[in-house]
């Protein structure tokens, strides 16, 4: 029973939503937004359990002294400093929490998505490394699109952003249409095997 | 003197004058021509409540005096009386689509042209109903393919559940899975296993968590830490039941420990940074980077090549893999990743699926050779025939 009430589920909802798509007509036409609505729900109570089981796990930390305790005491001083100034004073421009936002959220965020930049440095490193043929080739395409794309390699010679776009155009579109084809076709098997019940696997458990 | 007068006259009369008069009568604003052959239909392959207006152009739109400065589009539920304006287009149009129509009910529509100054009515239109379509037929084509990569699919997992040996490709990537769990319980470390950023209505975090039973499984065999950091809750509790039933299957229940499965934020880089954190904290021996990626794919990738762990990623999002191939050992590309529950169980049914899935890729490659030759000659039926409406 407790298998076989969520693989009717998923049955029931996985049919209706892929008929949604060829049925216009009511109540399709509204099972997607419902379906969403529902899914809204479900998330909210699940984002309580969430912060619930992590101030647990945090508190507790802090409460056995664990290692890299004091990264859990930053962390529930931070959600429950967050949490109170949003519901105590809103979170409209000019309140704590739209300081708080501004001023320590937003730059720390932009910090680690700037931290990419050094990763993609270090990636292509290594990426660019001539030791096959076929990384050879990445390496020569590479720069010819790099160079291709800045004012520089016009000037080196003027059909290099000609080349560049030819790349990213051709070769480079061609490769990624075919692994969309396939991820197509791979989300539509999966997701039939999923809807049928054949695909339990992510319920754990593997039969 | 008389005849040089009576020139002048003449010169008047037969070439100034006339052009005066011309000019005089241009000056004077006419109403503009009425659009004319008003067309209504219902809007095709809709949920109802719309109607689509079609119409010739005012001849003083773009040409005659070229002084129109737009249209109303107005409605009634009589064809005599009650006309309401309920839109207006700009000059050039000769489309409206009302939205606002009710569906079942019966009504006509009128153009009216305006040039600033007078306006001009179209005659009414035939009598319109909107009403809700069962089929949307512009996506018959999408319907078929689907059926028969479908019924392809099955049939395949009925030959396999019959007992026919079906031959599958192997896969690198996952053929390493059980060796890099191995390596990291040899090395008496932790496994670490992100199912990507998105939440449970994403079908890569799904198959990511079809993969995750699977390295529980060994885990729990092994004996092995396994830590699984989320970015949903709704995640967290499903990988919680994923990971606690495999302990069960493998008949290790005591090792589940529903702590290691733990919701750390919602925020994508505040997710990353938690992430990298518990990778340089903890120094896992193996790494599982499987479902939906984002920009965080490499800040995650590279601070985990950065701890030497084995790496073993797989993502259906196109953008991602190149960061995903440059830093991990292994990196499951697009269809694999959905593939990999059922080469992993290597159970007959779920091989059988691939095998259909195979046969829907030559399908597909056998079109587009296809589609490809015909257009080269200027033969487009296939690519009309393959358009989705």
């Amino acid at each position: 029973m407790r298998r076989q009430v969520p693989l009717a589920i998923t049955f029931i909802v996985g049919i209706s939503i892929a008929a949604q798509f060829f049925i216009p007509h009511w109540p399709f036409s509204e099972l997607f937004n419902t379906f969403n609505i529902w899914f809204m729900v479900i998330l909210f109570f699940a984002m309580t359990l969430g912060i619930g089981n992590l101030i647990k796990l945090h508190t507790q930390k802090v409460y056995k002294r664990s290692p890299g305790w004091g990264y859990s005491l930053v962390l529930v001083i931070a959600l429950l400093t967050m949490a109170a100034s949003g519901i105590g004073w809103g979170l409209e421009r000019g309140t704590f929490f739209y300081w708080l936002w501004q001023n320590i959220h937003i730059p720390m965020a932009s910090t680690m998505f700037a931290l990419l930049a050094f990763f993609i440095a270090s990636a292509s490193y290594r990426a660019f490394r001539a030791r096959t043929i076929e990384a050879t080739l990445l390496l020569v395409a590479a720069i010819v699109v790099m160079l291709g794309r800045v004012p520089l390699g016009a000037l080196i010679h003027d059909k290099l952003p000609n080349l560049a776009d030819w790349i990213m155009a051709y070769p480079n579109m061609a490769g990624q249409r075919a692994i969309m084809i396939g991820i197509a076709l791979g989300t539509v098997s999966y997701s039939l095997r999923v809807i049928l019940g054949i695909e339990r696997t992510y319920l754990g458990g593997g039969k | 003197m008389y005849k040089r007068v009576c020139l002048l006259f003449r010169i008047i009369s037969f070439f100034i004058l006339p052009s005066i008069l011309q000019s005089i009568e241009l000056s004077e604003n006419r109403p503009p021509s009425p659009p004319t052959e008003v067309k209504v239909f219902d809007t095709p392959n809709d949920k109802g409540g719309s109607i689509t207006i079609t119409w010739k152009k005012s001849a003083d739109d773009g040409a005659g005096e070229n002084d129109v400065i737009g249209y109303d589009i107005l409605r009634s539920q009589s064809i005599d009386t009650g006309y309401v304006k309920i839109a207006s287009v700009i000059p050039g149009d000769e489309q409206f689509v009302d939205e606002t129509a009710k569906t079942g009910v019966t009504y006509y529509y009128k153009i009216r042209v305006s040039d600033g100054e007078f306006t001009s009515d179209s005659e009414p239109s035939l009598p319109v109903v909107a009403i809700a379509q069962w089929f949307h037929r512009g996506r018959t084509n999408m319907l078929i393919l689907l059926v028969v990569f479908s019924g392809l699919v099955l049939w395949f997992i009925s030959r396999a559940r019959r007992g026919e040996e079906l031959y599958i490709r192997s896969v690198a990537g996952l053929e390493a899975v059980d060796e890099a769990v191995g390596r990291a319980t040899e090395m008496g470390k932790p496994v670490l296993f992100i199912p990507g950023i998105l939440d449970m209505d994403n079908i890569q975090t799904i198959a990511g968590l079809s993969i995750l039973g699977r390295v529980a499984s060994k885990t729990a065999e092994y004996g092995a830490p396994l830590m699984v950091p989320t970015r949903s809750p709704l995640v967290m509790t499903a990988a919680r039941e994923t990971v606690k039933e495999a302990h069960l299957s493998a008949g290790r229940p005591d090792t589940y420990d529903e702590e290691k499965i733990w919701y750390l934020t919602s925020e994508q880089f505040g997710y990353a940074a938690g992430v990298d954190g518990i990778m340089v904290r903890e120094k896992p021996g193996a790494i599982f980077y499987m479902g939906a990626f984002y920009a965080e794919s490499l800040v995650l990738a590279e601070t985990g090549h950065s701890t030497g762990a084995i790496q073993i990623a797989g993502t259906a999002m196109p953008a991602q893999l190149p960061f995903f191939v440059t830093a991990c050992d292994y990196t499951l590309i697009g269809e694999e990743l959905f593939a990999a529950s059922a080469y992993l169980s290597k159970e007959p049914t779920l091989l059988g699926s691939l095998k259909g899935q195979d046969w829907g890729k030559a399908i597909f490659i056998g079109l587009i050779v296809l589609g490809v030759i015909l257009t080269s000659f200027g033969i487009t039926w296939l690519v009309r025939l393959l358009t989705v409406g």
